[in-house]
């Protein structure tokens, strides 16, 4: 049994492929070559295609949780909250194809997924309070704050990574282990429950991450909206 | 008993105790959130979408640290780093 699909290494011609860099590449593919099929067929006038449709309902999705969560005009965001969804989700949900290692099983893929958030955060933030208005973001609400801020910052970061690592790991222990034990039926129970947690954790990743880069960009917002009277 | 075997020993136990106490309570403290929650859907349908988003949320920050002793549970198990130590 392996720990992470890192451990089991393809050869493609001279070159020694691990699983997780394999299936990244094979998600990837999927991934902009559906967009890139469906984009064909895409057009304003009502006969829409059934692409098109699942399309919109993708983004509005998408488009929807991040103006909730966030509060702002959701169209900044929806290219890294978008991207972090689709490819989470279609990892963990492509676990039950036979044979597929899901890359997010492996900690290399998610704590760079980790680190982007990780670096999105002062990115947005800086570019939309500028430079200043970013930086007094960890002075809020007293200076006194801002070793548990910082401190913060690294924990969060670690913990995205891990919880995504030890929920998709686990589960595809748990199946390897159970076929084992009971071979028959379990295991594709299991699966069926790994399909709910993978679409879960798919969400709970986009919506933390939505979460810090909120935190990022609203704290002077909200104080001046407080001294002008409105309620945030 | 060798130095090894000792390792093995508290290693394993130590392993099983901190996925036990871990997932233990981390359940426990989601079965409280998720009956809060489900309480307040109950009392406020129309703000479902909004309390369940920020139980997923809360699910999550809980979840953290059930997860956090399975890694050590993993690590002591298939990656411990004491085994190098005596042989």
């Amino acid at each position: 049994m392996t720990l992470s699909p890192d451990e089991i290494i393809y050869r493609i011609g001279p070159w020694e492929v691990n699983a997780t860099l394999l299936f990244t590449w094979v998600v990837m593919a999927l991934l902009v070559g559906a967009a890139a099929i469906a984009r064909r067929g895409f057009r304003v006038e009502p006969p829409i295609g059934r692409a098109q449709l699942v399309f919109e309902a993708l983004v509005t999705f998408v488009l929807d949780q991040i103006r909730d969560v966030t509060r702002q005009e959701p169209r900044r965001y929806l290219p890294f909250a978008g991207t972090l969804f689709l490819f989470i989700l279609t990892c963990n949900v492509l676990a039950v194809v036979p044979g597929f290692e899901p890359p997010t099983g492996s900690l290399s893929t998610t704590a760079a997924l980790a680190l982007a958030v990780f670096f999105a955060v002062p990115a947005f933030g800086i570019s939309k309070l500028g430079l200043r208005g970013y930086l007094r973001t960890y002075l809020e609400p007293t200076p006194l704050m801002l070793p548990f801020t910082v401190l913060g910052e690294i924990t969060r970061t670690l913990a995205l990574a891990v919880r995504l690592f030890g929920n998709m790991m686990s589960n595809t222990m748990l199946v390897a282990i159970l076929l084992l034990i009971a071979p028959l039926v379990f295991p594709m129970l299991m699966q069926g429950l790994g399909l709910l947690f993978g679409v879960v954790q798919a969400y709970i990743f986009t919506v933390l991450a939505l979460v810090y880069i909120a935190s990022g960009t609203t704290e002077a917002e909200k104080r001046t909206a407080r001294g002008t009277g409105e309620t945030a | 008993m060798t130095d090894l075997s000792l390792i093995a020993i508290a290693s394993i136990a130590t392993a099983g105790i901190s996925v036990a106490i871990g997932a233990g309570l981390a359940a426990i403290a989601e079965g409280r959130a998720v009956a809060q929650a489900l309480q307040s859907i109950a009392q406020q349908p129309d703000e479902s979408g909004t309390i369940s988003r920020t139980m997923f949320v809360g699910l999550a920050m809980i979840e953290t640290s059930g997860i956090y002793c399975f890694v050590v549970a993993l690590i002591l198990i298939f990656a411990n780093p004491f085994w190098g130590a005596v042989s």
